[in-house]
Parts: structure tokens; C-alpha cells; sequence
């Protein structure tokens, strides 16, 4: 036990816990606010995993951008005078069989395979060589994505601003 | 318990999809829907960087998931503007009461 | 005059009435005087004929072919190689007959003029003639049997049209309609005689089967054969000439313009069966000349009794039409080959007067036709009386005319073949005929321009025709004077026609199937012609032995003939009608009258039995025919029932099933479809389940 696991089990039990929190809370501004620590957390496992910039970057748009955005849906869409803005299950019994088998199946697969590791030493930084892969290599992708960008941004706001005639 | 390695990433990240697919198959609400994604995207991500920093595959893992956060940030975008017209149509954004598909 | 100059002269009196009638045809609506074209051409075509009669009379005394091949087969199914040819042959008989031709035809174009004034379809009218011409042209110009066939029937064809030239008139369209089918049967008997040629010769040309038959080639081996040729082609002659018992066409033909009677029904066409007769003449065995013999004087005698008593002044001289052509059958099947010619030459000429005279005293009569209503008309209409008068004692056969002439040696002829064979009956028959050709024709022109005018509204009225009409008249009964033919008017061999310009051709067929008569008698003959002589020397003694006799045998039946006119009709000392109240004799006067009742007998056997075998066929088509296909249709019917059934219920029961069985599934299965999305999401996650547990990773 070093510190790189001590971090990694502290990291991993606030990501799983959260992510329970928020797959179970009834009240839905508790689930954001669990999926806040579910994406620090998984933040926390980039770094462990070398990955600065993504994770930078998780915190940046996940929890500032994204999260919000969901929270700016919770509250667009209950009613403020309507206070009960808990929401209800369905399918507890089927789903949760489903995905405790499915966790089982994927859990077991990912442990019993035979991985090809081949470790390399832990980068000072990525942010250089990731800002030199994309502006080589993946290019396209990265001007295509700029556009998906637009799109979605010029596709969100005529499908949320269409009336119903 | 072992060293920590890749093993250990991967079953966290499946641990977290299946939490992912739980929410997206139980929530009645549309949002907490989308959180399910989210995290069903973590953990794909999770994936992607783990095998990166294990697989000697160079950088090509953290772009991948870079790409992965973008595209998660457009669909936020384009679910919740559907779950608004969603809301403006049936006033409520319930999933299980949204069934015209079955027509 | 060179050869191909007067082939090109003939060529062109073919053609010329064929180019009138088609521009008449065609414009002639438009331009209603262009009848004038018709007979302008016709004019030049006489000419012409003219022209080429003599040159070839007197400076061309071989026959002159000339032919192209029209088809030339290299190896035809069933038939191997063989060449069609096309052409023509100018001999003397040709020329002679294309003056004929042409000269009536004119003189009839001419008459026409006036007597068919104010017609409705005058211009058409022209042109019909026009197209007979070229047709009879044809005829007379050929030089093989298969154009000649072809121009037969087109003959046929303007004979058809021009009888029913007022078709509005029922009896006019029947008449046609009776010669075209009358003249069918004729036809194909001479179709197959052509056929029966052709089979064994491989050529159409005249000259071509005989130069083989003279070889000795007889039709499938067997000289039987060519007698039968000779008969079933002599058949087409019978239609046409219309000789026992297919002579019931010529008189119903009357129905039509008494100019065309006069061209077509007296002087030409039916003179064409006789042509056809002279142009086989060579290959006629001895039975077959027989037989034309016997049907020549048969139809002579037959038709004579019944002109005896025929009030429709066209129906007598159509009787005694058939009566005469009869003669010039019976002549050629004696063997009297020059004298038939002859007389079918002055013929035309009298009997074209005839006709045309009678169509001056109907049109003078307008439109009378019955001779009992006639008389007296001798001073009204001098010219038409003369002209025709002179035509009687032609036909009649009364020294100084040309039908003397030509009957004295067809009578002789009888008489010789009478003497030479014994088949006295022949003479004996043709002598009767003279009498009574003498009688009726004479009780016509007593009851028809002697003695009182009996209808006298129609009497004042009368009066002669107008020049154009008399002028064909005069120019006929001019050329029935003997001086025309020889300038001994009691003995025609010493004259031009019969000393050089006819000539009987040699015999082709075997000597054994020949008249002993027609075979070479003394081997100096045989010697000279090669054995291709066609009277002995006994023959010729024969006739000249039978010369005078005849001659004053037929003038003494003519004599007897028109005394007894004289007697019933113009000095009245028999009364006719106290005459005909004894039985015996009341029965012959109506069966003259009633025409013997041979068209009766035909429409009870042949028209009857043809409607009632139509009607036979009928009821066998309605009750069998139909029965059998109103069966089939119930039988169709039926099946179709039981494969609608098969269908209702063991097809349709299959389907329907089927789409039960998928109704029911799906109404399973829908519960599955809930539209819920997330329901759909446990379904794929239970798939991916499965899918983890099939492959096994792990």
C-alpha cells in the first residue's frame, strides 16, 4: 500500500459512491449535486492516471459547463411553484438484475483477461504533446468537431426555441 | 489486494457503467436520464486514459477521450433543448409517459 | 417495216386502252369530257391494228414472237428449274383478230356516244370499255396460256362490270353476278388443263409444248392425258362462249348497254373461247375434237330452238349468239379449222350490226324491247332496216355475203366429216340449225320493221338515229358483203382470206390418236412435212365432193326457213297462234319459250343444292361446331368452379391462416412494444447479457 493506492481507493470510493448517490437519489438537485463528486472523483483517477490536461479539462467542462447545463434543465423544467421536484423509478426489479449481471459479466471480463501491459514512465506534463497530436495528426477530427460544435450550438437553440404553433 | 494497476481502472470504469446504465434504465426523469449518460461517458473515458497510460499506445487515448468530452458537452446541449420541447409539449419530461413510440 | 417496228406497234395497241382507262378511272370525275380521250385512243389503236394487220399480211408470212422471261426459278419445290416467259406472238390470226378487236371496239365507242348520253356515269362507262379492250388485246396478243389466262379473267372481270353497268336495276347486278360465276366454272377446268400442261412441260408457251408434243412427250406418258388437257381447257371455251349447258349466262347478259352486247356478247369476247379453241387446235386428239364437236352442234340446235320463240328482240340475237358460236365449235371439233375462223371473223362483223341495229331501234323505241310491240318500223328507220337487213341474210346464209361464205364451209365441213367418220348426226344437226337461224331471224325482222305498227304511241315517236349511231351500221353491214373476202361469191377457198391468210396449222399429236382424215394418206405427204400434215388428200376430196352439196343444201333449208316466216309473219297465211293450240306443239312452243327450263333445272340441282348444302354446313357448324365449343366453354367453366373453390378455401385458407398466425404472434409480442424507451434499454442490456454469456470472454 503506497500513497499512489491509498489515492487511488479514495479516488474510486467518492467517484462509486456519488455515482450511487446519484443514480438513487429521488431528489433530483441531489443527484446533480452527487454527479458534481462523481466527476471530481473521476478527475482525481485522471490525474492518477498522467492525464493533467483531461483532467483539467473534466473539471472545466464537465462541472462547469455540463453540470450546469443540467441544472439549468432540472430547473426549466420543474415548475418552481410545483416544490416536489423529486421523480420516481421504474423497472427497480428488472434493471437492477440486468445491470447487477451485467456488472458481474463486465467486472469479471475486465478481471480475467489477460492484459497486454506495457508500462512507460509517467510524463511530466501532456499538455505539449497533445496540443502537437491534434494539430497533426487528428487535424480533421479536431476542425470536423469544431463544426459538430456549431452545430449542436445552432441545432440546440432552433429545436429549444421552436413554438408550438 | 494487489498493486494498483490497469485491472483496477477497468473495474472501476465497468463498476461505474453499470451505475450509468442503472440510471438511465430506472430515472423516470428526462435529466436524470442524461446524468446516467454522463457517467456511462466517465467511464468510458476512464477506459480510454487507462489503457493509454498502460497500453504504450502514446496519446492517442487521452485525444480519443478529449473527443469523448467534446461530443459529451454537444449532447448535453441537444438532450436538454430536446427535453425542453419535450416539456413544452407534454408539460412533464417523464420518460415512461413519453410512449408514442408504441403507436 | 421491220419486225421489231411492228412488235413495238402491237405492243402499243396492247397498252394504249390500258392507259385510257386508268386516266379515265382516275380523273375522269373531274373532267367529264374526257370520254373523248377514251375513244380518241381506241381511234388510234384501230389504226394502228390497221397498220399491222397488213404489213404483216403481206410482207411478213412467218409468225413473230417476241418474249422476255419473267421469272426464271432455279430450283422450285417439287417443280426443279424453269423459266416463266412473257410475250407476244403476231400471226395471222392475231392480226386478223386485233382489226376485228379494234374495229368494233371503235365502231362501238362511237355508237355509244349518243346512245348512252345523259347516263350518270357516262365517263365510267368509257372506261370500262377501255379496260375490256386492253383485256381482249391481251387475249388475242399472247403468246403463252398463263398470260392468257390472266387476261381471260380480267375479260371476265369487264364483262362483269359493264353487265351490271346499272346495277341500281336488280336484274342487272344478278346478271352480272350469274356470267361472273357461270364463267368460273368454265375457268377451272381450263386451270387444271393449264396445270396438266405445266406439270408435264415445264413452260407456259404455246409453241414451246407443242414443238414437245410433236416430239412425241405426252402428258404423264399417256396420250389419255392429252385428250383430257384438251377437254378441260376446251371447258374455259365453253364458259366463255358460253356453249352447253353453260350457255345460261349470255343471254341474261343482255341486261347490259346494248352497245356492250354488241361488243363483248356477240363480237369479241365470247369469240374468245373459240380463239382459245383454234390456238389448242394443234393438240386436240381425236376424242377431244369430238367432244367439242358434239358440245359445239348440241349448243348450236339447243339455242336455236329456243331463239325460235323469244319476243325480246336482245334475247334473240343472244340466243342466236350462243346458236353460232355453237357452229364455230362444232367447226373446229371437225376439223374445219379455217372456216370456223372465218366465220368467227364476219360474225363479228354481222352480229356487232346486229346488236348495234337493235340498240338503234330500242333507243329509237325508248327503251322497247319487246318485238311484239314493234313493226312497221321499215319506214321510220331506213338506214337501221338496210344494215340490219343485210345482217340477216348474212347469218341466214344467202349468197352474195359474207356469212355464206363462211357457213357454206363449216356446212361442208359437217358434211365431209359426216361422210369421213359417220357421225351423220353432226350435219344433220347443223343443216337443221341453218333452217331455223334463217327462220327466227327473219320472224325478227318481219314482226320488228314489217307490217303495222302495233304500238302506235311509241311508233310516232320513233324515229332514225342520229349519225354517230348510223355510221357504225353502215361500216358493219359493209363488211358483211363477200367482196371484203374473196371475189368468188359462192367459193371462198379461191379468195385471199382462206387461200393465204388462214392456214391450218399441223397437228402435233400422235398419228394413232389423230382422225384417220387428219393423218398423212400417201408417203409423198409423209415424206414432205415430215408427217406433220393435218388434212389427208382424201379430205381434201372429201370437201370438195361436200362443197356443192352443202351449198345447196343450206340454201335450200335457209329458203325453207325464211319462206315459213314469210308465211307465219309477213303474208299472215298460217295463223301462229291457232298454230301453237294443238298439244304437241303447245308443249315445244313453251318449252322454247321457257328456255327448255334449264335455268329452273339449275337453280333446283346446282343453286339449290349449293344453299342447301350451305344450309347443311350450317347446321352442322350451329348444332356440331358450336355444340362442341359450347361444350369446351362448359367444360372450361366447370373446372374453373372447382379451381375457384380450390382457391376459396385451401388457398385463400392458407393465406388467411397465415395472417392469423402472424396477427396472433404479433399480438403476442406486442406487449413488448411499450414504447418506453427504457424498457427497450433492458432489453439490450439483457441482449449484451446473452451475447457475454454465448462468446465468453472471460
Amino acid at each position: 500500500m503506497n500513497y499512489y493506492d491509498i489515492m487511488f481507493y479514495i479516488f474510486a470510493a467518492i467517484t462509486l459512491v456519488s455515482a450511487w448517490f446519484v443514480v438513487t437519489t429521488r431528489n433530483v438537485i441531489y443527484s446533480a449535486f452527487f454527479l458534481l463528486f462523481t466527476f471530481f472523483g473521476v478527475a482525481g483517477i485522471y490525474v492518477l492516471l498522467a492525464a493533467d490536461f483531461i483532467a483539467v479539462v473534466q473539471i472545466m467542462v464537465y462541472v462547469g459547463g455540463i453540470l450546469i447545463l443540467l441544472l439549468f434543465g432540472v430547473m426549466l423544467t420543474n415548475t418552481i411553484t410545483n416544490v416536489d421536484i423529486r421523480t420516481g423509478a421504474s423497472n427497480l426489479l428488472p434493471a437492477s438484475i440486468a445491470t447487477g449481471i451485467l456488472m458481474g459479466a463486465v467486472v469479471s471480463v475486465m478481471w480475467y483477461t489477460e492484459w497486454k501491459i506495457q508500462p512507460t514512465a509517467a510524463p511530466n506534463t501532456t499538455i505539449k504533446e497533445l496540443g502537437r497530436l491534434l494539430l497533426t495528426d487528428y487535424v480533421l477530427v479536431f476542425e470536423l468537431l469544431g463544426l459538430l460544435l456549431l452545430v449542436a450550438l445552432i441545432g440546440a437553440a432552433s429545436i429549444a426555441r421552436r413554438e408550438k404553433e | 489486494m494487489l498493486q494498483v494497476g490497469l485491472t483496477h481502472f477497468l473495474t472501476l470504469s465497468a463498476i461505474l457503467f453499470s451505475l450509468g446504465v442503472y440510471g438511465v434504465v430506472t430515472r423516470k426523469n428526462a435529466v436524470m436520464v442524461l446524468m446516467g449518460i454522463e457517467l456511462i461517458l466517465n467511464s468510458a473515458n476512464i477506459n480510454f486514459i487507462a489503457f493509454a497510460r498502460f497500453g504504450n499506445f502514446g496519446y492517442s487515448g487521452q485525444i480519443a477521450a478529449l473527443f469523448v468530452i467534446i461530443l459529451a458537452a454537444a449532447e448535453a446541449a441537444i438532450a436538454l433543448a430536446i427535453v425542453l420541447n419535450i416539456y413544452k409539449t407534454f408539460a412533464n419530461v417523464n420518460v415512461d409517459e413519453i410512449d408514442h413510440l408504441k403507436d | 417495216m421491220s419486225e421489231s417496228l411492228l412488235i413495238n406497234l402491237s405492243v402499243a395497241i396492247l397498252f394504249l386502252p390500258l392507259l385510257g382507262f386508268i386516266t379515265v378511272v382516275i380523273l375522269g370525275k373531274r373532267f367529264p369530257k374526257l370520254y373523248l380521250l377514251e375513244v380518241g385512243i381506241v381511234s388510234i389503236a384501230f389504226i394502228l391494228s390497221l397498220v399491222v394487220m397488213f404489213a404483216k399480211l403481206a410482207y411478213f408470212p412467218k409468225d413473230i414472237i417476241a418474249e422476255f422471261t419473267w421469272i426464271t426459278m432455279g430450283s422450285a419445290p417439287f417443280a426443279g428449274s424453269f423459266n416463266i416467259d412473257l410475250g407476244i406472238k403476231i400471226d395471222n390470226i392475231t392480226v386478223m383478230m386485233l382489226f376485228v378487236v379494234n374495229l368494233i371496239s371503235m365502231l362501238v365507242h362511237l355508237f355509244s356516244i349518243e346512245y348512252m348520253h345523259g347516263d350518270k356515269r357516262y365517263t365510267r362507262y368509257f372506261s370500262y370499255l377501255g379496260l375490256f379492250t386492253f383485256s381482249m388485246l391481251g387475249i388475242v396478243l399472247t403468246h403463252n396460256i398463263l398470260m392468257m389466262y390472266i387476261f381471260w379473267e380480267l375479260v371476265g372481270v369487264s364483262s362483269y362490270l359493264l353487265i351490271g353497268f346499272w346495277y341500281e336495276k336488280k336484274s342487272a347486278s344478278d346478271a352480272g353476278k350469274k356470267a361472273f360465276i357461270v364463267n368460273r366454272i368454265g375457268d377451272i377446268g381450263m386451270f387444271l388443263g393449264i396445270l396438266i400442261l405445266w406439270t408435264n412441260y415445264k413452260t407456259f408457251t404455246f409453241d414451246a409444248i407443242y414443238s414437245q408434243m410433236a416430239a412425241g412427250v405426252m402428258p404423264f406418258g399417256s396420250s389419255a392425258w392429252l385428250t383430257a388437257a384438251g377437254i378441260l381447257i376446251f371447258m374455259g371455251a365453253v364458259g366463255k362462249s358460253a356453249q352447253f349447258p353453260l350457255h345460261v349466262w349470255l343471254p341474261d347478259a343482255m341486261e347490259g348497254p346494248t352497245p356492250v352486247s354488241a361488243l363483248i356478247h356477240a363480237a369479241t369476247m365470247v369469240a374468245a373461247g373459240v380463239y382459245l379453241v383454234t390456238r389448242i387446235f394443234v393438240m386436240l386428239t381425236a376424242d377431244a375434237m369430238l367432244v367439242i364437236a358434239v358440245v359445239g352442234a348440241f349448243t348450236s340446235l339447243v339455242a336455236a330452238t329456243i331463239a325460235l320463240t323469244q319476243n325480246d328482240i336482245k334475247k334473240v340475237l343472244a340466243y342466236s349468239t350462243v346458236s353460232q358460236l355453237g357452229y364455230m365449235v362444232m367447226s373446229l371439233g371437225v376439223g374445219a379449222y379455217a372456216f370456223a375462223f372465218f366465220h368467227l371473223v364476219t360474225h363479228a362483223f354481222f352480229k356487232a350490226c346486229m346488236f348495234l341495229g337493235s340498240g338503234s331501234v330500242i333507243h329509237a323505241m325508248h327503251h322497247e324491247q319487246d318485238i311484239r310491240n314493234m313493226g312497221g318500223l321499215k319506214k321510220k328507220m331506213p338506214i337501221t332496216y338496210y344494215t340490219f337487213l343485210i345482217s340477216t341474210l348474212a347469218i341466214s346464209g344467202i349468197p352474195l355475203t359474207s356469212g355464206f361464205l363462211s357457213k357454206d364451209g363449216i356446212l361442208a365441213g359437217t358434211l365431209a366429216f359426216g361422210k369421213l367418220t359417220g357421225h351423220w348426226l353432226i350435219p344433220i344437226m347443223a343443216f337443221t340449225v341453218a333452217g331455223m337461224t334463217a327462220f327466227y331471224m327473219f320472224r325478227l325482222v318481219l314482226l320488228t320493221f314489217h307490217g303495222e305498227p302495233r304500238d302506235h304511241h311509241k311508233y310516232d315517236h320513233a324515229h332514225e338515229s342520229p349519225k354517230l349511231m348510223v355510221a357504225p351500221l353502215v361500216i358493219l353491214a359493209g363488211l358483211s358483203i363477200f367482196i371484203w373476202y374473196t371475189p368468188n361469191p359462192i367459193g371462198a377457198d379461191a379468195g385471199w382470206v382462206l387461200s393465204s391468210w388462214i392456214k391450218t396449222p399441223a397437228q402435233v399429236v400422235p398419228y394413232n390418236t389423230r382422225y384417220e382424215f387428219m393423218r398423212p394418206s400417201t408417203e409423198e405427204q409423209k415424206a414432205e412435212v415430215h408427217g406433220e400434215i393435218t388434212h389427208s388428200v382424201e379430205y381434201t376430196e372429201t370437201m370438195h365432193w361436200a362443197h356443192y352439196k352443202a351449198m345447196f343444201a343450206s340454201l335450200a333449208v335457209a329458203g325453207l326457213g325464211i319462206l315459213i316466216a314469210m308465211l307465219f309473219y309477213l303474208w299472215k297465211k298460217v295463223d301462229v297462234d291457232k298454230m301453237i293450240e294443238g298439244k304437241i306443239m303447245n308443249t315445244l312452243y313453251r318449252g322454247s319459250l321457257k328456255k327448255w327450263k334449264i335455268d329452273e333445272l339449275y337453280d333446283a340441282t346446282a343453286v339449290n343444292g349449293t344453299l342447301q348444302t350451305g344450309n347443311g354446313l350450317s347446321w352442322f357448324d350451329q348444332k356440331i361446331v358450336d355444340g362442341a365449343v359450347n361444350g369446351s366453354a362448359w367444360l372450361t367453366r366447370f373446372t374453373s368452379k372447382l379451381s375457384g373453390l380450390f382457391d376459396t378455401y385451401v388457398v385463400d385458407g392458407m393465406v388467411n391462416f397465415t395472417a392469423l398466425f402472424s396477427g396472433f404472434v404479433g399480438l403476442s409480442f406486442r406487449k413488448l412494444q411499450t414504447g418506453k424507451v427504457q424498457t427497450y434499454i433492458v432489453f439490450v442490456v439483457f441482449g449484451v447479457i446473452i451475447l457475454l454469456l454465448l462468446f465468453k470472454p472471460f
